[in-house]
């Protein structure tokens, strides 16, 4: 037996959401749990951009146009602002099954597979589908325990299933889907088109310099440190260069065919043997259009919802399933209709945990009922 | 309108003891969101078909109209990328706005047809969009609830244990 305090406390939904994601600015920010290749984008763009406003623009304002500057600092501001909402914004996350849900697909399948004995593993879980008078298959996530949606894909590094999963990017530190695709799109567009000003410009600010005292006493007036800089910030630009305005016309050609990275990779629909794209609209403008102008449907996740439970501050008997506990908690959404006993369930390590169990418990404990809408309590057994 | 409303929270409060049957996506035009129009079995005697149908493709007529892809969303696109994004701050997508209109009309179907027969509906938006569950009720609910208006007259009288005790009276 296990003594109850009861005391409230306002939990709100990401707290509990499963998945490897880091949450930031209390459920506002979603980012991917290693951070640490985003850090050193932000200190490349902002290093290098800084420099360059201090150093080279000072110069070529006055000697060539004010605009240069402006120019280069509506650029940056652009890329930014787009990196910061790629990175910052939940890529188009699946929710898990909530326990009857999944307990309702594993009976469609099992009614159409038959029970597997226990101890093997079931055969991947397949469904067909047409799509535009083409066959494609739906696969079944274990960790999630839905039938994906087409184009989605499971991230393995945050843990989720993701709709139209392009890929996960280290650089952004977040997953790169549906909502978010658009955004890294334009990120690396601008950012190529920075890198190719930032990386113009100081060669001008070189030549113009030169021409006027000739190369070798530009590299002697200028103080040392400049030049270094200026060197320095010529060579990150180099590199970025090849890399990011690479990976752009890449993505150029996906948008225009309407593919994602993931499919690409995976050779979808390319092949004698396969079936052409069926999203695609044929159109490379149409493509183009739906891809970066189209709609945008909101995140699912309602990260910022409010979650109330009674927290108890007693050990739990029931800490024998280990970290995937399920635990009843009652979910108040703004102003929806919210079951009462809407159960996130973690990943529970036994697929066959009873939720049948769940209704007997809530008897036993009839006394903690208080509120008509708010119904909590932690499994006790 | 005040037992309907009631009811309806009766429902909600009570949604996990109850029976669910779930409306599944209907992939058959492509990612866009869709839902079966395909009747559950479960719900034969609960309600009429008809019924059921209208409500299914008057939803899915609405998803169909917040992903749709022309002038006026091409024209939010481009205007908000001119803004950098931070348009958003101040308006709402079009999306947003059509989601805003299902949740009312789900809100009103429920009122007006399905908490009447002891159903209700919850809007897929809760789920991630690739399912829409149908809540069954209790029988013992119903007729908690419908004491004085029993006209249905379901038979529910089997299951008069008090195994569920939680839902009811609060």
């Amino acid at each position: 037996m296990s003594v109850m305090v009861a005391r409230k406390k306002v939990v709100r939904k990401w707290e509990k959401l499963p998945g490897r994601n880091t949450f930031c600015c209390d459920g506002r920010i979603m980012m991917a749990r290693q951070k640490g290749i985003f850090y050193l984008t932000l200190f490349l763009i902002l290093g290098t951009c800084a420099l360059f406003f201090a150093f080279e623009c000072r110069y070529l304002a006055v000697q060539l146009s004010p605009a240069i500057p402006v120019f280069a600092a509506v650029l940056f501001l652009f890329a930014m602002a787009t990196l910061l909402r790629t990175s910052f914004s939940d890529p188009g996350v699946i929710p898990r099954a909530l326990p009857d849900e999944a307990a309702f697909i594993e009976m469609e399948i099992e009614a159409t597979n038959g029970t597997v004995p226990q101890g093997q593993r079931p055969p991947p879980r397949i469904k067909n589908f047409q799509i535009n008078n083409q066959i494609v298959k739906l696969k079944y996530c274990y960790t999630c325990k839905i039938f994906r949606p087409p184009r989605a894909s499971h991230c393995s590094i945050c843990d989720n299933c993701v709709e139209r999963f392009d890929h996960h990017c280290p650089w952004v530190g977040n997953c790169v889907g549906k909502r978010n695709y658009r955004y890294f799109y334009l990120f690396i567009l601008s950012l190529s088109l920075l890198t190719i000003y930032i990386f113009t410009f100081n060669i001008v600010y070189v030549a113009l310099k030169s021409l006027k005292i000739g190369f070798l006493n530009t590299l002697k007036e200028t103080p040392g440190s400049l030049t270094v800089l200026t060197v320095l910030e010529v060579l990150i630009c180099f590199f970025t260069l090849w890399s990011v305005v690479g990976l752009t016309g890449f993505h150029t050609f996906l948008v225009a065919l309407n593919q994602t990275t993931n499919e690409d990779i995976k050779g979808s629909w390319t092949g004698k043997n396969r079936v052409q794209n069926p999203y695609s609209h044929g159109n490379i403008v149409k493509n183009c259009c739906e891809v970066l102008c189209g709609p945008l449907p909101p995140s699912v996740l309602d990260r910022r919802g409010i979650l109330q439970q009674e927290e108890s501050t007693a050990q739990e008997g029931s800490c024998s399933r280990g970290p995937g506990t399920q635990e009843p908690l009652a979910t108040q959404g703004p102003g929806q209709a919210q079951e009462a006993h809407s159960v996130l369930s973690l990943q529970v390590p036994a697929p066959s945990v009873s939720n049948t169990e769940m209704p007997e418990e809530k008897q036993r404990t009839p006394g903690e009922l208080p509120v008509p809408s708010l119904d909590a309590g932690r499994a006790e057994h | 309108l005040c037992p309907q409303v009631h009811s309806l929270q009766e429902l909600r409060r009570s949604a996990s003891l109850a029976t669910k049957v779930f409306v599944q996506r209907d992939y058959s035009d492509g990612t866009t969101c869709q839902f079966q129009t395909k009747f559950p079995p479960e719900l034969e005697s609960r309600i009429e078909r008809q019924l059921f149908e209208e409500t299914v493709k008057t939803l899915n007529g609405f998803y169909a109209e917040a992903e749709k892809i022309g002038g006026s969303s091409y024209l939010e696109g481009c205007l908000a990328c001119a803004t950098a994004y931070f348009i958003f701050l101040c308006m709402e997508t079009h999306y947003e706005k059509v989601l805003k209109k299902i949740s009312k009309y789900i809100q009103d179907q429920n009122e007006k047809i399905y908490a009447p027969r002891g159903l209700l509906l919850t809007d897929p938006l809760e789920r991630g969009w690739h399912i829409s569950p149908m809540i069954l009720s209790r029988a013992q609910i119903e007729i908690s609830i419908y004491e004085d208006r029993c006209s249905s007259g379901s038979s529910s009288s089997g299951s008069s244990s008090s195994s569920s005790g939680g839902g009811g009276g609060g």
